[in-house]
């Protein structure tokens, strides 16, 4: 191996260092790492995945099975094949056997970024007919993308061709200059398009000239020349470093100057060898032979009459070295046998054109029996396949392997270590689908995803079961087709930009109070403020016993509000809850239970009537955006003479609940000029006034079961106002609480949460709510549902409470209830039902949980057993049934 | 992914949608009327076809309307008609 005095596309004027395995080595300007790797004889410095075999660069394009390396500079990259990483100065690679490492802090990926563009023609593939292409639709005025995979425009254009009456790569030169001289035109190397999708959409992986970046391409028209790769053949050994596929020999000597060998064998079975044969010679390589299947085809006799040993008929049946290739032993066509001591198997087993990217998008394949190969068959009506990629490869005689005594050593696919011996295990297990011979071998499902083996693994199988050439096609191929790395896709959008974080008009004083948050939905909210050095149970004992003996505060902004308006907004809203809204009174409130159309739980909340044509309904933290869309469904699918508005006001309106017995002293200390007494404000009725100095909306509402209130402001002055209630309500030992007492507070009085009592298979029956399923009033969403026969079973999974017997122990969240006779048993057991919430009460001085249990009303006072092996809980937790209510069950309280 | 040819927004990704099913499935007159069975039709029962499919989409996020389209479902594309 090395680098010739003239010819190719390199500069040899322009030295490049790079490392390799470590060591420093010298490359040229127009390298790709594989080709100055051959440059300095390293062609052959790689192993195999899973034998740790050698292997060697075998290719010169994506198809490379072989020659993968992870880059540590100038940047890092996890895992390529050499002969697509360009050489740059300071480049460092070490060989990779096929399973990368991720990034790490040590070795950063570079950032992706991502870009969006629309053009009326994506051309994927810029050799000659891509090219054309391309030019052909900026002549139209088309806004044009040209991307191409390879470091280089003019794909396999050798130097030596002509294209049009000019010299390839002058042809070559002048399109690409004419393209990106013209308007709307973009041309992209290095950029391998990795799916086409539905109606033109192309995802492209950039990643040359520093640039790491995903363009997200909306194309009219989809142009797909994307060339054609040789197939290799099996034959034993054929594995060998110094074994490599005929037009990567020529790319090597015409584009990069490099030699890589000095005795060379040409193994053929179409024309294209013997390009490969007369390059090499030119370039002083000795060519012993080549061997060419076909008993005779006219190119054999111009090789004869240049000078060339052609023998036809004849196959390579192995080759022989210690790591490297150093004889090949050739089988004629009696079968008799020879041996030639060469460095070099240029091997040429057909073509194929590579449809990955077609097939993948719903076209087909249809065999071509004078090709050896298939071709694009179908598809969508916005693609068009040209070149080699459209069938126009060379005429080859099918030669999927060479017939031995023992496969075991001919591979085919080289990155899974898999042979034509392994497909026959695969086959005698009684395996018949090419898709099914994949999974049991993984033949094509490594990182080159079988580029060079699919058709080949396909053609052995044909050829075992006796069927006929393309009887069975290679399996099939799905996006991306070159590798992409999870944080290209990811692109910027990762850390504060992963998911949009929303936040209150308050969150600034919880930050400043210490508050531990949590997520609901999209929304930050405070968990619960620890005081100095406190633990979460402490600070939330804390928050409880405050609220059921003083005073708290909440920052409840995020709970959904929709304002629903119109002249038949009543109407409307009696059709979506289960109870009747159209009753309210302007000035009250109801709380409202949505159902599915399939009679279950759906979303809870209160609904305040402002006006008579006029509500302002709440929804559950995370539901907001699911109930409004729901609104619009039924508003304009099924009743869309119904004069009803529905407007989101979440972000508009703030809202802090101030609950507690000592709450009406506090609004008092604030300052307000409603009459917050009993009889002024009762238990579910709101005023309009002034709170804190800004006008208010007051609501007598509570989820606690304490005395509470509702204040709701601008959100512009949310912060203010929660600031207010802290200042004045100090005196009253004031506590801002958060979630989780919330939810304690709500579950102590059985108020159910939904989503975490509810899973979507609940009904309000089973919560022991029908006291709010009106089925008077008219029909309503769900509600024809409610007479299903399975949900009228008496033995349906329905809300109780449980009380551990030992007090002091917390039933774990979404363990399994079980009866005692499956308290300790190995599992599985009958699951008689699920804890739903489970906490700690300060109120009751002991734990208590929520569950879901089977005929559960009437199992009160029974024990049964929770169990969550998940967690370690493996042996039963003891626990009472009990009413779901614990606390204040009168319900007295919130009047207080 | 698709490119949904919203009625009010003109072509648009599909990821501003929301899908909705078969379309023309219309809610019942008298829900009562109908049986368990027929009741069980309405709500879990839609056609699969290969072919040309009436399907209802949502712009989530655009303009928020319902609309019907009819898509091919074998060469997943916007038909004119069913």
């Amino acid at each position: 191996m090395r680098r010739l005095d003239t010819g190719g596309a390199v500069d040899r004027g322009a030295p490049l260092r790079f490392t390799f395995e470590g060591r420093e080595h010298q490359g040229l300007a127009g390298d790709t790492l594989a080709s100055a790797l051959l440059a300095n004889g390293l062609g052959g410095g790689f192993r195999s995945p899973v034998l740790g075999r050698p292997r060697g660069v075998m290719a010169a394009g994506p198809e490379e099975p072989c020659a993968f390396v992870e880059l540590s500079a100038p940047w890092f990259d996890l895992i390529a094949p050499a002969t697509m990483v360009p050489l740059v100065d300071g480049l460092a690679a070490t060989s990779r056997d096929g399973l990368g490492r991720l990034p790490a802090p040590d070795r950063p990926a570079r950032p992706g970024r991502h870009r969006h563009v629309h053009v009326e023609t994506l051309v994927v593939g810029a050799g000659i007919a891509g090219l054309r292409a391309a030019r052909e639709a900026a002549g139209r005025g088309d806004r044009v993308l040209l991307v191409d995979e390879r470091p280089w425009l003019g794909g396999m254009a050798r130097s030596s061709e002509t294209v049009d009456g000019r010299p390839a790569w002058e042809w070559v030169e002048a399109a690409a200059a004419e393209l990106r001289g013209a308007a709307d035109v973009t041309v992209l190397r290095d950029a391998a398009a990795l799916g086409v999708y539905d109606a033109g959409y192309v995802v492209v992986h950039e990643r040359g000239g520093g640039v790491e970046r995903l363009w997200h391409v909306r194309a009219g028209r989809v142009v797909l020349a994307t060339g054609a790769h040789e197939r290799p053949i099996a034959f034993a050994g054929n594995d060998r470093p110094g074994v490599m596929l005929s037009g990567a020999v020529l790319t090597y000597l015409d584009r990069f100057g490099v030699l890589p060998a000095e005795r060379a064998l040409v193994f053929t079975t179409n024309d294209a060898g013997y390009d490969a044969a007369r390059a090499l010679r030119s370039a002083g390589a000795r060519v012993l032979a080549v061997a060419d299947v076909r008993r005779e085809a006219a190119a054999q006799d111009q090789a004869r009459a240049d000078g060339f040993e052609v023998l036809a008929g004849t196959v390579v049946a192995a080759t022989e070295g210690r790591a490297v290739v150093d004889a090949a032993v050739l089988a004629g066509p009696d079968g008799a046998r020879s041996r030639l001591e060469v460095d070099l198997v240029a091997v040429s087993g057909g073509w194929n054109p590579v449809t990955q990217l077609h097939r993948a998008i719903g076209g087909g394949l249809r065999y071509a029996a004078d090709r050896g190969c298939f071709v694009p068959d179908g598809g969508p009506a916005w693609i068009t396949l040209a070149g080699a990629a459209a069938g126009e490869v060379p005429a080859a005689e099918p030669c999927w392997y060479v017939p031995a005594d023992d496969y075991a050593e001919h591979f085919v696919d080289l990155q899974r270590d898999q042979t034509v011996a392994d497909v026959a295990d695969a086959l005698g297990a009684g395996l018949r689908s090419v898709e099914h011979v994949k999974r049991a071998t993984f033949i094509g499902t490594a990182v080159d995803q079988g580029r060079a083996s699919g058709t080949l693994a396909a053609e052995i199988v044909n050829q075992l079961l006796g069927t006929d050439p393309g009887a069975q096609g290679p399996s099939g191929a799905r996006p991306p087709w070159a590798p992409a790395a999870y944080h290209l896709v990811a692109g910027p959008f990762g850390g504060d930009l992963f998911d949009p974080v929303r936040e209150t008009p308050m969150h600034p004083a919880h930050v400043r109070r210490g508050a531990v948050f949590e997520d609901v939905g999209q929304w930050r909210r405070p968990w619960y403020f620890p005081r100095d050095g406190e633990s979460m149970r402490d600070a939330v004992l804390r928050e409880c016993a405050a609220v059921r003996t003083g005073v708290g505060i909440i920052d409840a902004t995020t709970l959904g509000k929709i304002e629903v308006v119109g002249p038949d907004a009543a109407v409307f809203l009696d059709r979506m809850y289960s109870n009747a809204m159209s009753t309210l009174r302007v000035g009250r409130i109801r709380y409202g239970l949505m159902l599915g159309l399939d009679g279950m739980v759906f979303d809870d909340g209160v609904a305040m009537r402002l006006a008579e044509d006029r509500y302002l309904v709440s929804t559950t933290t995370g539901a907001a955006a699911r109930v409004l869309d729901r609104f619009e469904e039924w508003l304009q699918t099924e009743w869309p003479h119904l004069r009803v508005y529905c407007t989101s006001v979440t972000e508009q309106w703030a809202a802090v609940a101030v609950a507690g017995p000592r709450s009406r002293e506090l609004l008092r200390a604030v300052g307000t000029d409603l009459d917050v007494s009993r009889e002024a404000l009762p238990f579910m009725a709101w005023r309009d006034g002034e709170v804190a100095g800004v006008p208010a909306r007051l609501a007598r509402v509570s989820f606690s079961g304490e005395l509470a209130f509702e204040v709701h402001v601008a959100g512009w002055h949310g912060l203010a106002v929660w600031e207010a209630l802290l200042a004045a309500g100090e005196p009253f030992g004031v506590t801002p609480y958060g979630t989780e007492t919330m939810h304690v507070l709500r579950a102590e009085k059985g108020f159910v949460m939904v989503g975490q009592d509810t899973d979507g298979t609940v009904t309000a029956d089973d919560l022991g709510m029908s006291w709010i399923v009106n089925l008077r009033k008219g029909d309503f969403v769900g509600r024809r549902s409610l007479t299903r026969s399975d949900l009228v079973r008496p033995d349906r999974k329905q809300l109780v409470g449980l009380l551990p017997v030992d007090p002091g122990t917390l039933l774990p969240d979404g363990a399994q209830l079980v009866a005692a006779e499956h308290a300790d048993a190995h599992t599985p057991v009958p699951m008689l039902g699920h804890v739903t919430s489970s906490y700690e009460s300060a109120t009751l001085g002991r734990t208590f949980a929520l569950a879901l249990l089977a005929g559960g009303r009437e199992r009160l006072g029974e024990t049964v057993f929770a169990r969550a092996p998940a967690v370690g809980v493996d042996a039963g937790i003891a626990a009472t049934v009990t009413e779901p209510i614990f606390y204040d069950p009168e319900g007295l309280r919130r009047d207080a | 992914m698709l490119l949904v040819p919203c009625p009010w927004c003109g072509p648009r990704d599909e990821v501003e949608f929301a899908y909705g099913g078969q379309a023309g499935i219309a809610y019942p007159a008298d829900p009562d009327a109908l049986s368990d069975a027929d009741w069980a039709d309405y709500l879990f029962m839609r056609d699969n076809p290969k072919g040309p499919f009436p399907e209802r989409w949502y712009h989530t996020y655009g303009c928020r309307r319902w609309f019907d389209l009819v898509r091919d479902t074998a060469r997943s594309e916007f038909v004119e008609e069913g």
